[in-house]
């Protein structure tokens, strides 16, 4: 089964459809999706900018991973939930659009950026816990974390948005091949 | 009061009327808006759940809330030079939005809260006695906030 294929599938299924339809659900939801993107991106946002020196630099950094990693972790739970509903509402625009695919790919790279602070940067912290402005790799970890996110929310608000959709034809043919546009069914 | 010529004239403003015209502008602006409210989250949430005896207890609550307030007071400039131009570009649909005015009320009461009764409280609040006041207070401040962006959030869906 192609992707395609699978999305179609999926959004022929009734509580797709339900979703989709829905008055009150929806709307809700991507409430819920805000709200858990404050208690996210508010905390996460806090803990890069004490990783670059630039709030709270008299509080550990370990301290500060450790009391707010837990609230983190829960606005992410809520937001995958929440965003997974709302991606089940509409499967296959989301699919195709190149705003839910640039932030899916910022994902992976924030993922990414996560994984290697664990594993190279903060193993070592010890020697720069109490340090105002901790070492390079901890500030760069900051930076690309805070840039990434910010481009996450920019790409997930413009999700929203329908200009390179692919039944808004004439598009460039880069357009079209970044979110696997079926041109000639659109008449190209 | 007769407000709706007051709204009627922000909606002709040259910037309403920029935002209107473009494609690009609202979109991007919003973006800008929504980085904004995860900040000045960020930047209250840091002391509220300080104060509800959760997050970093063990840090002074004065100490937090002097780290948090220069992110505070940057993260509420970018939404307030975000937050005015949209709403320059859709005043009259605003007049008659109940999502904007629940925003408008709460976000006037949380913007006096904050910077009177919040901020005396965070300045003398030290880590041990008296946690009560310091509850109430996180509690209203969150409270204000959440109709902040429930109702910022359904200005879009009415």
């Amino acid at each position: 089964m192609s992707p395609l294929a699978f999305f179609e599938w999926l959004a022929d299924l009734p509580w797709s459809v339900d979703l989709h339809e829905s008055q009150y659900a929806y709307s809700i939801i991507e409430s819920i999706h805000v709200w858990a993107l404050c208690l996210f991106f508010g905390m996460t946002a806090m803990f890069d900018l004490r990783l670059l020196g630039w709030t709270m630099r008299s509080v550990p950094v370990s301290e500060v991973i450790r009391r707010l990693l837990p609230w983190t972790i829960a606005g992410f739970i809520i937001m995958i939930a929440s965003g997974t509903l709302l991606f089940f509402a509409i499967p296959l625009r989301s699919y195709q659009n190149i705003f839910f695919r640039s932030k899916m790919l910022l994902l992976l790279l924030a993922g990414l950026n996560v994984w290697i602070f664990h594993s190279r940067v903060f193993p070592r912290v010890a020697a720069w816990d109490v340090d105002g402005v901790p070492p390079r790799a901890a500030r760069i970890a900051g930076a690309f974390s805070l840039v990434l996110w910010i481009g996450i929310v920019f790409s997930g608000r413009m999700i929203a948005y329908n200009w390179f959709d692919c039944d808004r034809q004439p598009q460039p043919a880069i357009i079209n091949f970044l979110t696997s546009c079926l041109a000639a069914e659109s008449g190209q | 009061m007769a407000l709706l010529p007051f709204f009627q004239w922000c909606y002709q403003t040259p910037i309403g009327e920029a935002i209107r015209a473009s494609t690009w502008l609202f979109p991007v602006i919003e973006a800008c808006h929504l980085i904004g409210l995860g900040l000045t989250a960020g930047a209250v949430l840091l002391v509220d759940l300080r104060l509800l005896g959760v997050g970093l207890s063990k840090q002074p609550v004065a100490q937090l809330a002097a780290g948090a307030q220069p992110w505070l007071l940057g993260s509420l400039t970018l939404m307030f030079s975000s937050g005015i131009p949209l709403f320059l570009s859709e005043a009259i649909k605003c007049y008659y939005s109940f999502p904007f005015w629940v925003k408008m009320t709460s976000l006037c009461l949380v913007l006096v809260f904050t910077f009177t009764v919040r901020r005396r409280v965070t300045r003398t609040g030290s880590s041990s006695g008296r946690p009560l006041p310091g509850r109430a207070t996180a509690l209203i401040s969150l409270g204000l906030w959440f109709g902040v962006a429930w109702g910022g959030r359904w200005i879009g869906f009415s």
